[in-house]
């Protein structure tokens, strides 16, 4: 079996409703060209939820934006983003304003600034029915009162002729999402959709996703600099810096068992209940994520990463399953890292036990 | 509601009784005497008293000051000293001509500034961009009384397109009321077009850059419809707002453009009034004025909140 037809096999088993592949994204600006995303490919299954992880100015958002063609005109754009199949990198404004709202929707993440202040959240929900499914206004709001019930929006028969100032933060995020799911999208993208809200509200906002991908069969691209997000409700994870995928495993198996010494630093620098409990610093990645012009051949995170050495600064290390020794079925979980974790990574407590 | 409206109620009837006062003894702070502008040649003490007698222009100012306010409070406006016409049947006259030369200067400014702010602001760093600058510039630095002499120069002398000047009633005979007054408001619009666009231009800059345009952006939204519904919408009280702040200015400048195009209004009526000193003609028309500004900020103030329904109308704070 040639690689191809293995490839072919592959896709047959599970075609994914969202394709990216080497997708690449810069910017030209007053100081020169900044990459903000470099050669990123991630697949979404039918009903996947994929947490897209990484500190600020990773390229998470850019690439999330890119997949719809919402960046700038002055963004430059190379590689492949394929829905069902059918390509939109470099498709026509008008063939893609229909895919926009009606088969990929957006949530983002300030749900106050996000929605229009001087239209009804009916009217706002509305419109994506009037535009997408040629309803009557009349008709778009009473499917908006229907969507705003599918959100969890108690008397929303009341709620449809609010203005988004009238509604709590949860509550707004909630409007978006009813926006977002109003033509039963395949791909439902949420850019940092729990970010804005306090804890108790987020967890209310993730189980609404959560039931959307249950009921509608909504695939969802969540991205979130919040490994506890993810770890609550993603199916797998893509770790991104500095523009690049650096990891990506299906949840269980990151959380266990991190390969990439970025991914191993992100979740030691975030708090676990019991563990750290004030009495023990938690441990942070030195230095900042690199603004870049040019992608170097060279592993970017090599001026953090305390098992760096010099092949990390002379190549950059390929997106594929890590070798660690060999001693782990690592199905789907891959690492851009010429020095992987080399163990399990043990949790010392359970270790003194 | 009821408590904001007595809130306003009483700041107005404060305002006004204010201008009163300012105006009443402001205008008679001013050199010069009405008795001598109408003493004619006959200048002898005899006859400046008789007509000083006959005005009332004897008695003491405090009491001349009641006089006024009794009579206004009973709607008597008063005679003009100069022609010995009611100034209530003066006013009745000049009004609907500043009215409406200020009303299509207004509209005009409107349509025209947001047009072009809009433009402007979608097409940014082209040359659309360019030509609406460059627009705005000139109409913000060029004064009107030259443009208007230019008009006047060009396209009524020259070419024969407009009247010079003059005025039709509207009811007499509507199209060539609109033939001798488009000139005219075309001037003095020129001003606030240019306020109006500038500031269109950045309130829609901040809108296209906004979250919310994102949002429609990704819904699928026509560029058209994310333009008009979603950024123009939430520019439009930036528009309100200068157009009231801007009413001082056009009231003054209706003053001047009137004079230039020889109309029968209000601004020519203040202007002959302040130079013979004719003080019943410049009380009720400061007052007017200051009525007038005060109705319209009242309403720019409605206007708010039907634009944006975060502003609310109670008088306290949200």
């Amino acid at each position: 079996m040639t690689t191809a037809e293995r490839a072919g096999a592959v896709a047959a088993v599970a075609t994914p409703v969202l394709a990216v592949r080497d997708l690449s994204v810069s910017f030209p600006t007053e100081t020169g060209t900044v990459s903000a995303v470099d050669g990123v490919s991630l697949d979404l299954a039918s009903g996947e939820i994929v947490g897209m992880v990484g500190e600020s100015g990773c390229g998470k958002s850019v690439t999330a934006m890119s997949i719809a063609g919402l960046l700038p005109g002055s963004a430059r754009i190379s590689g492949s983003v394929r829905l069902d199949g059918t390509e939109l990198v470099g498709t026509r404004e008008s063939a893609l304003r229909r895919v926009r709202g009606k088969e990929i929707a957006y949530i983002f993440q300030e749900p106050m600034t996000s929605l229009n202040p001087v239209l009804t959240v009916g009217r706002q929900i509305g419109e994506v029915l009037q535009i997408h499914e040629r309803m009557s206004r009349r008709a778009a709001r009473a499917r908006a009162v229907e969507l705003l019930t599918l959100v969890g929006i108690p008397s929303a028969a009341k709620r449809v002729d609010n203005y988004p100032h009238q509604l709590s933060g949860g509550m707004r995020q909630r409007v978006m999402i009813a926006m977002a799911v109003a033509c039963g999208p395949k791909v439902l993208v949420a850019d940092e959709p729990t970010t804005a809200l306090d804890v108790t509200v987020q967890a209310g906002i993730l189980q609404v996703l959560r039931d959307l991908r249950d009921r509608l069969g909504t695939s969802i691209l969540i991205i979130t600099h919040d490994l506890g997000v993810i770890a609550d409700i993603a199916d797998r994870v893509v770790v991104m810096y500095a523009g690049r995928v650096v990891e990506r495993a299906p949840v269980t198996d990151l959380f266990a068992h991190p390969y990439h010494r970025y991914t191993a630093g992100l979740l030691s620098a975030s708090p676990t209940p019991g563990r750290h409990a004030g009495t023990e610093r938690l441990q942070e990645i030195p230095g900042l994520v690199p603004v870049l012009s040019v992608q170097p051949d060279a592993c970017t995170f090599a001026d953090r990463c305390p098992a760096a050495d010099a092949r990390c600064r002379e190549s950059a290390p390929p997106l594929e399953v890590a070798r660690t020794g060999g001693t782990l079925a690592a199905t789907g979980h891959l690492a851009a890292c010429w020095h992987p974790c080399p163990q399990p990574r043990t949790q010392p407590e359970e270790a003194n036990r | 509601m009821a408590r904001y409206l007595l809130t306003r109620a009483w700041q107005s009837a404060l305002t006004l009784l204010l201008s009163t006062i300012v105006v009443f003894f402001g205008v008679r702070a001013l050199p010069g005497d009405p008795a001598l502008a109408l003493a004619g040649e006959d200048r002898s003490p005899e006859a400046l008293e008789a007509i000083r007698r006959h005005y009332g222009l004897d008695q003491p100012l405090p009491l001349q000051f009641a006089q006024y306010v009794e009579r206004m409070a009973q709607g008597d406006f008063g005679v003009s000293i100069r022609t010995g016409t009611p100034v209530s049947s003066m006013l009745t006259t000049a009004l609907p001509v500043t009215v409406e030369l200020s009303v299509l200067a207004i509209l005009l400014a409107t349509a025209l500034g947001v047009g072009a702010g809009v433009l402007a602001a979608v097409r940014r760093g082209r040359p659309a961009e360019w030509v609406a600058n460059g627009m705005a510039l000139i109409g913000l630095s060029v004064p009107h009384f030259w443009l208007g002499l230019l008009a006047i120069l060009y396209l009524s002398v020259a070419t024969g397109l407009f009247p010079a000047s003059g005025f039709v009633p509207i009811l007499e005979d509507p199209v060539d009321n609109l033939h001798h007054i488009v000139l005219p408001a075309v001037i003095l619009g020129t001003g606030l077009a240019a306020i109006i666009m500038r500031q269109t231009r950045s309130a829609m800059l901040d809108s296209l850059s906004s979250d919310y345009v994102r949002t429609a952006k990704a819904k699928g939204l026509r560029p058209r419809a994310v333009i008009t519904r979603h950024a123009l919408r939430n520019s439009l009280i930036v528009v309100v707002t200068v157009v009231g702040l801007q009413l001082g200015g056009l009231i003054s400048g209706a003053v001047v453009t009137e004079q230039i195009f020889g109309l029968p209004g209000f601004g020519k009526m203040t202007i002959d009034a302040v130079f013979q000193r004719d003080y019943p003609v410049i009380q009720a028309v400061v007052l007017l004025t200051a009525t007038a500004y005060i109705v319209i900020n009242f309403f720019v103030d409605l206007l708010y909140s039907v634009i944006d329904p975060r502003i609310r109308v109670t008088g306290d704070p949200a």
